[in-house]
């Protein structure tokens, strides 16, 4: 809501300079966006009157002119204008006049000819955005020799205010007067609107078939208007300094009263319309061409205004053009009616429209203001126009109109919320300003809510209209109390922050990226993945749910690469969405990418690539954290955007919870992304589920070591080995590990050999060498035959 | 006898030119050691006089004693010279950059979230979570927002079809606990929104905190006093001016925005807060009754205050951000400088 800080202070004036207005009216609710002049900084521009006009001796597109500015004597003034003319009433800065930016006029001679002084368009005083066609002509009223600014009240700010949408009562003069008055205690001048008496008795017929959705009609004949009459200046400035353009006389008083009173209204071009009016649903396959050029498909159910015919308007959203108002009408149906807020909600939207008559409406518009806009309208109307109206035609269904609720005000509740006693009289004051009546009982007060207020049913409604009057920063300061309960912590869940702190003390740096990633993206990555898809997504590579972090992840690190950052190591944590929409999981992952050397370039550093194992490390070490270290296990696996050779489903359990693996080169290729890069992914509930500390006793006993060198193929997993080894190495095996891999010289080609460490340690006595030797037998035989294990001499 | 202060003085000699431990060490055995030089004129004591013999013995004892001492300093002295050497030539240029991995670092949003949540468990608020794709029920309906209500024009939602959608706000969070758990309810949900707006300052995705307080006898001055102490811990500025600015939410009733002193310009005007001296961090409001009833709380008992605001801004007041988008490039250049 845009408006003329003069306009509104026509209405009510609190001593407040523009800026203290501004600050009472933000406080109050109603957020003041900008306050701007409504014109530039000039001074010394009057307004003169062109008294000659002669083509300037040597150039065409120059004129020699002489104003009457209420001087002594005519001024020459160099013009080239096209639209100047004689007779003409214009803005003249004078000589010494400045003009905004700062610009001072000055005696100066064009192509040889005198020019003292300059007739000024309405851009060049910064009343008009852009620039204008010509000269700015003024109304022949206007009174030559008198200062410009002062005329037209130029000394004046246009209020912006950005209102939330719970506040329709205030998209009018009336609603943001009524505000003032009650913010500064200040009474309302209200224009007078007194009923126009026909001058003849011509109606045209309404019916209203939606009463719900249209609880009140009203409209009326106006005959022989004249749309060559000029609105006048007065209120195409005052439009102006709402934000609206003036278009036509008629349409000009429309958006006038609904600027003033916040009704909006809509004046058909009676000869073309037949029969009569009616309100009613739109219905079949009917089609309607708008003022503004769009032919629409109407739904079943739109609200429409019809003639007997065809569709004439979207009710209180756009008139059609075919029954608007042009220059050649001569009579006019004019229309005032209030639709329900429910009724025009969303109806603009889904048609791609907005506009400021559909704006209110969902907001809701005062149904007892049908009646008095329409008089106000055709009272400006005759002013400008002329015509006889006839008298007014209203459907009205009482049974369908809001007219305000009774909502009871406890005086214990009003104190309980605010903290703060508020007295009766102030409360009543308030309330009563706000256009309630107020009666009082037992408990508190009865409050009859206004006709205009669609935001009040509750008693919490009336709390907070007398907060915010009374003001937020009157409403003391305290702090919550609470009983001191201390909550239960399983300490066997790993928090979140310290597994990103983990990543962190690796060297990894946390990424955020967006949930919703590139179809094409998410398919290479993580082919046949199903995720759900965006009905409206804002753009093409952002339209699908990221069933895996990869796609952002590995987005993530190719910006980098781009970026001159060769070495990457990202992490992220968030949901994950798999599956169709009805069959959906939101699930938390934990994911991570790293490529590029494996260390910063530095004077100790190899220059050695990362590679699988330097991810699985980092991924062990943050997975001890959970104290479980027989719970993962990593089992080759396949995934379809990962090396086949170079990928680990990660288990937890027995179930499979991850994956970990190099980018398959393929993908790589698709990608663009010529180094290799590594990724993990799992689910976010097996790292964080750890187990609570079990202590065990330290023995005293010595430990005894065996290594064994066992050659086998190339293909047997070590895992496996180790796994069956440990099967076999009895209760006090307390480490086992595998200190080398060796493949070459002396080994047989495909084959490997693995050193193993093993440890035993007993709890209560020293091991003899006859156990071990034993337990070593088992081990190896059963390396034997289960892994052709050869052992090393 | 005669011959012990020439004897003495070549032992002398040879300690001073003993150049290393071993050498020294021989001198020892030279004149001390059991075969010694001085050891054999004690042994040849016994071939005097009687009454020369304790002088004697006194004098070749001085003697050893002094030369006794003497080896031991010089041997001090080649010992010290020699780790000297040693750690000269161990030394080490340790300004060199020390090895290994260097420290990673935390998304800065994820810093300004911990921050909240911790600020806030201070007094005793759980951190909740819940789904990001909702359904229009928790995200809309059950916070007071109807279908076709103006409020729904306040943000731009994603939708997956004519139910389901990307939740706007961590509002739903609220409905889903208070659905769970009975009052008292102190919890903060933090987590990732969504409003399908795209410019210099909207990203289609962002973080909120949305907080909850719900008891008997809760009070808008509560709400005042908890915004207030939050966003002075938050900002480290025990004057910093906080205002409250009625303003709406169809979930809270009576509802404010909450302004502060622009923490660029202290509140004389700049860039940042438009030149009004004043930034909005926040909104918030006492819960609606209506929300409570979808919950099924009695609004009778109890009231509770909301608010909720938005991470990335409050990322870039406190840290000086001038880029929202910067904060999903995950540039490392960006990231680092938060670790």
């Amino acid at each position: 809501m845009k408006f003329s800080e003069t306009w509104l202070r026509h209405w009510v004036s609190p001593d407040w300079t523009t800026q203290a207005l501004a600050d009472h009216i933000t406080m109050a609710g109603l957020e003041v966006d900008a306050i701007a002049p409504v014109a530039g900084a000039f001074d010394g521009v009057v307004i003169a009157e062109v008294v000659d006009k002669q083509p300037h001796p040597s150039a065409d597109k120059l004129n020699v002119c002489h104003v009457d500015d209420g001087g002594d004597e005519p001024v020459q003034v160099v013009c080239g204008a096209p639209n100047v003319a004689v007779g003409q009433k214009v803005p003249f800065a004078r000589v010494n006049a400045t003009l905004p930016g700062d610009f001072k006029i000055k005696k100066a001679k064009l192509r040889g000819v005198e020019s003292r002084g300059m007739i000024c368009s309405a851009s060049e005083l910064e009343l008009e955005e852009g620039t204008s066609d010509g000269i700015w002509v003024l109304p022949p009223t206007a009174p030559v020799g008198d200062g410009l600014r002062d005329w037209l009240a130029l000394d004046d700010h246009a209020i912006e205010v950005d209102l939330t949408p719970n506040r329709g009562d205030c998209l009018s003069l009336k609603g943001m007067a009524r505000e003032v008055g009650v913010l500064s205690r200040l009474p309302l001048n209200e224009p007078e609107i007194s009923v126009v008496t026909p001058k003849n008795q011509e109606t045209f017929p309404v019916r209203v078939e939606a009463p719900a959705q249209c609880p009140r009609y009203a409209g009326r004949v106006i005959r022989g208007v004249d749309l060559a009459a000029e609105t006048p200046l007065w209120m195409t400035e005052r439009l102006r300094r709402s934000g609206i353009r003036a278009i036509d006389p008629i349409v000009d008083v429309t958006n006038y009263v609904m600027l003033e009173l916040g009704q909006p209204m809509h004046a058909f071009d009676l000869a073309r319309l037949q029969d009569g009016i009616v309100v009613r649903e739109a219905r079949g396959d009917e089609r309607l061409t708008l003022l503004d050029g769009q032919d629409i498909a109407l739904r079943d159910g739109t609200l429409i205004i019809a003639d007997a015919h065809r569709p004439l308007a979207i009710a209180g959203v756009m008139g059609g053009e075919a029954s608007g108002v042009n220059a050649n009408t001569q009579d006019i149906f004019l229309e005032s009616a209030f639709f329900s807020p429910l009724a025009v909600a969303g109806q603009a939207r889904s048609y791609g429209l907005h506009t400021d008559a559909s704006h209110r409406f969902e907001r809701g518009v005062d149904p007892q203001l049908t009646q008095v806009a329409l008089e106000r309208a055709t009272q400006l109307l005759l002013e400008i126009v002329g015509g006889e109206p006839g008298p007014v035609t209203e459907v009205a269904s009482p049974d369908h109109l809001p007219l305000g609720c009774s909502v009871t005000l406890r005086r214990a509740r009003l104190d309980q919320c605010l903290s703060l006693v508020i007295a009766d009289d102030d409360v009543v004051d308030i309330l009563s300003r706000l256009g309630m009546h107020v009666d009082v009982v037992a408990e508190g007060w009865r409050v009859k809510v206004p006709s205009w207020r669609f935001d009040i049913a509750l008693e919490e409604d009336l709390i907070e209209e007398l907060a915010r009057i009374h003001g937020y920063d009157r409403i003391p300061v305290r702090r919550p109390a609470a009983r001191l309960k201390l909550s239960a912590a399983d300490e066997t869940r790993q928090p979140l922050s310290r597994l990103r702190r983990h990543l962190v003390a690796r060297g990894y740096q946390e990424a955020i990226t967006y949930s919703f990633v590139a179809p094409e993206l998410q398919e290479t990555l993580t082919p046949g993945a199903i995720a759900p898809a965006l009905a409206n997504p804002i753009s093409a590579d952002m339209s699908v749910m990221r069933a895996s972090l990869l796609p952002g992840l590995v987005k993530a690190m190719m910006h980098n690469l781009n970026r001159q950052q060769p070495r990457v190591r990202l992490f992220e944590t968030g949901l994950v969405f798999r599956g169709e929409l009805d069959d959906l999981e939101q699930v938390s992952m934990l994911g991570g990418i790293i490529c590029g050397p494996r260390h910063p370039e530095g004077w100790s550093a190899t220059r050695e690539r990362v590679d699988f194992f330097d991810l699985k490390g980092d991924l062990e070490s943050l997975l001890a954290l959970t104290h479980r270290p027989d719970a993962w296990r990593f089992e080759a696996g396949e995934h379809p955007g990962l090396h086949p050779g170079q990928t680990a489903r990660i288990i937890c359990d027995g179930r499979p919870v991850g994956w970990v693996g190099a980018l398959h080169p393929g993908v790589r290729a698709e990608l663009g992304l010529k180094t290799g890069a590594f990724v993990f992914e799992l689910e976010l509930e097996a790292a964080t589920q750890g187990l609570l500390p079990a202590f065990e006793p330290l023995s005293r006993h010595p430990e005894v070591r065996r290594d064994l060198a066992l050659v086998v193929k190339d293909d047997v997993p070590v895992m496996a080995l180790m796994d069956a080894m440990r099967d076999q190495a009895g209760e006090w095996l307390v480490d086992l590990r595998l200190f080398d891999v060796y493949q070459g010289e002396g080994i047989e080609k495909g084959h490997k050999s693995l050193a193993l460490g093993l440890t035993w340690q007993h709890p209560s006595r020293t091991l003899n060498d006859d156990e071990i030797n034993q337990l070593v037998d088992a081990i190896v035989g059963e390396a034997k035959s289960r892994f052709a294990a050869v052992l090393r001499s | 006898m005669d011959h012990l202060p020439q004897l003495v003085a070549e032992a002398r000699a040879a300690i001073e030119s003993a150049e290393d431990v071993q050498s020294l060490d021989e001198v020892r055995v030279r004149y001390l050691g059991k075969k010694g030089e001085i050891t054999a004129l004690l042994k040849g004591l016994g071939k005097l006089p009687a009454e020369e013999r304790p002088k004697a013995g006194e004098q070749i004892n001085d003697a050893k004693q002094v030369l006794s001492d003497e080896l031991e300093a010089r041997k001090k002295h080649l010992q010290d010279a020699e780790l000297n050497a040693r750690l000269a030539q161990e030394r080490i240029d340790v300004t060199l950059p020390g090895r290994g991995e260097p420290t990673g670092g935390l998304h800065p949003v994820t810093r300004t979230l911990e921050r909240i949540e911790s600020l806030f468990a201070h007094i005793g608020f759980d951190v909740a979570v819940g789904p990001e794709l909702e359904d229009d029920y928790h995200n809309f309906e059950a916070l007071n927002i109807p279908a076709h209500h103006p409020a729904r024009g306040m943000a731009d939602t994603f939708y997956f079809d004519a139910s389901r959608l990307l939740r706007t706000h961590t509002s739903p969070v609220q409905v889903r606990t208070m659905k769970e758990q009975a009052p008292p309810i102190r919890i903060v949900c933090p987590g990732r929104v969504y409003r399908s707006d795209s410019d210099l300052t909207h990203t289609p995705m962002f973080h909120q905190v949305e907080g909850l307080l719900v008891d008997e006898d809760v009070s808008f001055a509560d709400l005042k006093g908890t915004i207030e102490d939050f966003l002075k811990a938050f900002f480290e500025r025990e004057s910093l001016s906080v205002r409250f600015r009625p303003s709406y939410f169809p979930f809270t009733e009576p509802s404010a925005e909450v302004d502060i002193q622009c923490v660029m310009c202290g509140g004389d005007g700049c860039r940042v807060c438009s030149h009004s001296g004043w930034l909005e961090v926040m909104g918030c409001g006492m819960v609606h009754p209506e929300v409570f009833r979808h919950s099924g709380i009695d609004a009778e008992r109890y009231t509770g205050f909301a608010f909720g605001m938005g991470a990335e801004r409050l990322t870039m007041l406190r840290y000086g951000v001038n880029d929202l988008r910067l904060f999903f490039e995950n540039d490392l250049r960006f990231l680092r400088q938060f670790g």
